[in-house]
């Protein structure tokens, strides 16, 4: 023990802050703290000193104006008279679509890469490190740019497919058009459908038929389960399973067939007309390009993730299963996957977060995503940079906050439960 | 204790660095030894630099001239190129002095976001742009088709408002910058490409074919093209506006990067002789010498002689003065008088 710890004699001099290693740590803390409280504060006196300068107000009520600018992809109603704050919606429903496309199948090709890079078959394990490596060194910018290219470059554009022999034909038995301006595909349209509901006083429409066609899906996912749970107890009892897959299958599909059926179900066919393609979904190049590039980057660093949860599940685990007399695909899906998971959800949030920050890069591509709209256009049109920005900012936060809350829910419950 | 002085030292700094940016222009300029000019990415014609990496084209002969004015050498010039969307910024932050980028002079442009335009040195119009082989012949038949626009544009606005007004579907693709509409609409990726109408002509000056694409005959909107500079500092914008009046005037009085020389030494024409110098002193009076509007006139030449070399009829753009012609031959470009 050193002198310092015993306690001195006299009285509190000022000195001693500084000099005696029982203060020396709180009133550097402190001072740290004023200096951050100093820094923050000139910040915000500087912005509020230039503001007045350039005379600018701060003030949201832009967003109400009429935006006077049209976007291509509308997940919901949106014209050039609509608000604002319209169009920013119109773009944070596109960034949501696009993240959760990406996520969606970043996961599922960076699960296999992943598994595919420890194959023992030297080829395999080789391509898939020359994927990993290959896609995750080069920035996500010029992937996104490259695919964009292509799309616009490669694929012919709709003019080729006019006249008597046109240079172009449609693919699938003429239901699916791709062309450099987007694929366009079959829709679902219901002819007995129910239509749409307006609500919030007719700012928004849900489309019933969906909602109908979800509840179904629902209840019947909801039995198959129970008769999953029934199959589950009668193997414990007894010790055979019985065999209900067919019952499943059927109680899932013939509801969803017969509610199709009710609402009068039919596909509408892009069809070539004036311009180019009308009817059916036009999936734009933008969103394949974006969707694409994203997934492709992203799932690249997924793979490794995958990996290392593998990897960090012990041999033992593998072999005892083996042993069990279990196959290669079923050692992997029922005793490997499981425990590599808890292993792979922290670092992947991580990814979706990135992959959902990402997709700011839209304007590269021309893709109408919330940077494009509120940060883009709007942030132009209006000269409001501040209060754009700052908005814009906090979307970003709330959809990173919200897929790491629902992502650190899902790591509660495949976390190894400790007794 | 020395830590202390640093750290108050700094601070110090700080503060003064925040009321800096009120501090003229000109001043600025001048102790920069340089001027900051913000221009479009590239647009052969008016601002696109050459096989040497100089700029050139009629908006930067609007530069050249401020420069040639202000600090004597039209060279002395670092050139901004900036987007649609990046422009404004570039300007109200003070990254650039003055912006001389095909940008349109609107209401909202100069009362709300604070911008002082000084003039007009392109008037202009939104047109359309398509392949012949696709047969259209009016924008009125344009109804479903795909549309190129740059963004962060009024063509944005206006395209929105014609489609709407003619009751007509649209399908907007949104691009930064000219070389990517560029790229689209050569692919086919859009069947048209809208812009200002000079823009279109210079985007065409650089196809392969040109000839394989025409300008539709309607003007959708007035867009009135000039340079632009911060509110707030009248003496750099007066600077600036009588800069370009000051080649405007030049071509009405007849004074040419060829004769300037001549003038220079004196006429009978009290106007000219103002305008050059030899005459009263009209740059004292906003902080130039007696030489500016000479050396400004003599960096690219007057009004028509920039028009004539970079976009006039002679040139792969091939515009017309029309216009843009002096208000003694029927067009809009006028200067007030120098007195």
């Amino acid at each position: 023990m050193t002198t310092t710890s015993e306690t001195p004699n006299g009285s509190f001099r000022l000195s001693m802050l500084l000099y005696d290693t029982r203060y020396r740590a709180t009133t550097i803390q402190i001072i740290a703290l004023f200096a951050f409280m100093f820094g923050v504060a000139w910040l915000v006196n500087n912005v509020i000193q230039n503001l007045a300068a350039s005379g600018k107000t701060f003030d949201f009520g832009f967003l109400w104006e009429p935006s006077g600018y049209d976007i291509n992809q509308q997940l919901i109603e949106y014209n050039s008279r609509s608000p604002h704050i319209r169009a920013a919606v119109v773009g944070l429903l596109n960034t949501l679509l696009v993240a959760g496309m990406g996520c969606v199948t970043a996961t599922i090709i960076g699960l296999f890469i992943g598994i595919l890079r420890l194959s023992k078959n030297w080829i395999i394990s080789r391509l898939a490190a020359f994927y990993v490596e290959g896609l995750r060194n080069v920035p996500v910018l010029l992937w996104i740019v490259m695919t964009m290219a292509i799309a616009i470059h490669f694929f012919p554009a709709p003019r080729e497919f006019r006249g008597e022999n046109p240079a172009a034909t449609m693919k699938l038995f003429d239901s699916i058009a791709v062309t450099n301006r987007g694929v366009y595909i079959p829709k679902a349209v219901f002819s007995d459908g129910f239509g749409y509901m307006p609500v919030f006083g007719g700012s928004f429409h849900v489309n019933l038929d969906a909602v109908a066609i979800l509840v179904v899906l629902a209840i019947s996912l909801y039995i198959s389960h129970l008769i999953r749970k029934r199959a589950d107890r009668i193997q414990e009892e007894t010790g055979d399973r019985p065999t209900v897959w067919y019952l499943r299958l059927a109680v899932v599909l013939l509801p969803f067939l017969a509610v199709l059926w009710l609402l009068g179900f039919h596909l509408e066919y892009p069809q070539f007309k004036g311009f180019g393609f009308k009817g059916g979904i036009h999936m734009r190049n933008s969103l394949l390009a974006l969707w694409l590039a994203l997934s492709l980057y992203t799932s690249a660093f997924i793979a490794e993730i995958v990996r290392s949860g593998i990897m960090a599940v012990s041999k033992g685990q593998s072999e005892a299963a083996a042993a069990l007399g279990l196959r290669q695909g079923k050692i992997m899906r029922l005793v490997i996957l499981p425990q590599a998971l808890r292993v792979i959800v922290p670092p992947l949030i991580s990814q979706y977060l990135n992959l959902t920050k990402n997709s700011s890069l839209a304007i590269a591509v021309g893709y109408m995503d919330i940077t494009g709209t509120l940060g883009g256009i709007t942030l132009n049109q209006t000269g409001r940079e501040m209060e754009s920005i700052l908005l814009l900012m906090l979307c970003y936060l709330l959809i990173s906050l919200a897929i790491s809350a629902v992502m650190n829910f899902y790591n509660e419950r495949t976390k190894l439960q400790e007794r | 204790m020395k830590k202390t002085i640093i750290l108050g030292a700094l601070t110090a700094a700080g503060l003064a660095a925040a009321g800096a940016a009120s501090a003229g222009t000109l001043d600025d300029v001048k102790a920069r030894g340089k001027l900051n000019c913000g221009v479009s990415t590239g647009l052969v014609g008016f601002a696109a630099p050459d096989a040497n990496g100089n700029w050139q084209g009629f908006d930067i002969g609007v530069c050249r001239a401020v420069a040639a004015a202000v600090l004597g050498d039209p060279t002395a010039i670092e050139f901004v190129p900036t987007t649609g969307k990046t422009r404004f910024t570039a300007l109200a932050s003070g990254e650039v002095d003055m912006l001389a980028r095909n940008t349109t002079w609107t209401f909202t442009r100069d009362v709300d976001l604070k911008f002082e335009f000084v003039g007009v040195n392109y008037y202009d119009g939104q047109g359309f742009m398509v392949p012949k082989s696709l047969g259209v012949t009016s924008a009125k038949d344009l109804d479903g088709a795909t549309v190129c626009i740059q963004t962060g544009t009024t063509t944005e606005l206006n395209l929105a408002d014609f489609f709407r007004s003619n009751n007509m579907n649209y399908e907007p693709v949104p691009i930064e910058t000219n070389a990517e509409a560029q790229q689209q609409f050569l692919a086919g990726a859009c069947d048209t490409l809208t812009t200002d109408a000079s823009g279109l002509a210079a985007t065409r000056a650089a196809f392969e074919n040109p000839h394989d694409y025409v300008i539709l005959p309607e003007i959708i909107s007035k867009e009135p093209l000039g340079p632009l500079v911060r509110h707030g500092d009248q003496q750099w914008g007066d600077i600036v506006r009588w800069t370009l009046n000051a080649l405007i005037s030049a071509e009405e009085l007849g004074i040419t990067s060829a004769n300037i020389d001549e003038l220079a030494k004196g006429t009978n024409n009290p106007e000219i002789n103002r305008i050059l110098g030899t005459e009263g002193d009209l740059g004292g009076m906003f902080g130039l010498d007696k030489q500016w509007a000479y050396r400004a006139i003599k960096a690219g030449g007057n009004y028509g002689e920039l028009f004539e070399k970079n976009i006039g009829e002679n040139t792969p753009v091939g515009l017309s003065r029309g216009l843009n012609a002096q208000w003694r031959d029927g067009g809009l470009i006028y200067s007030p008088p120098f007195r």
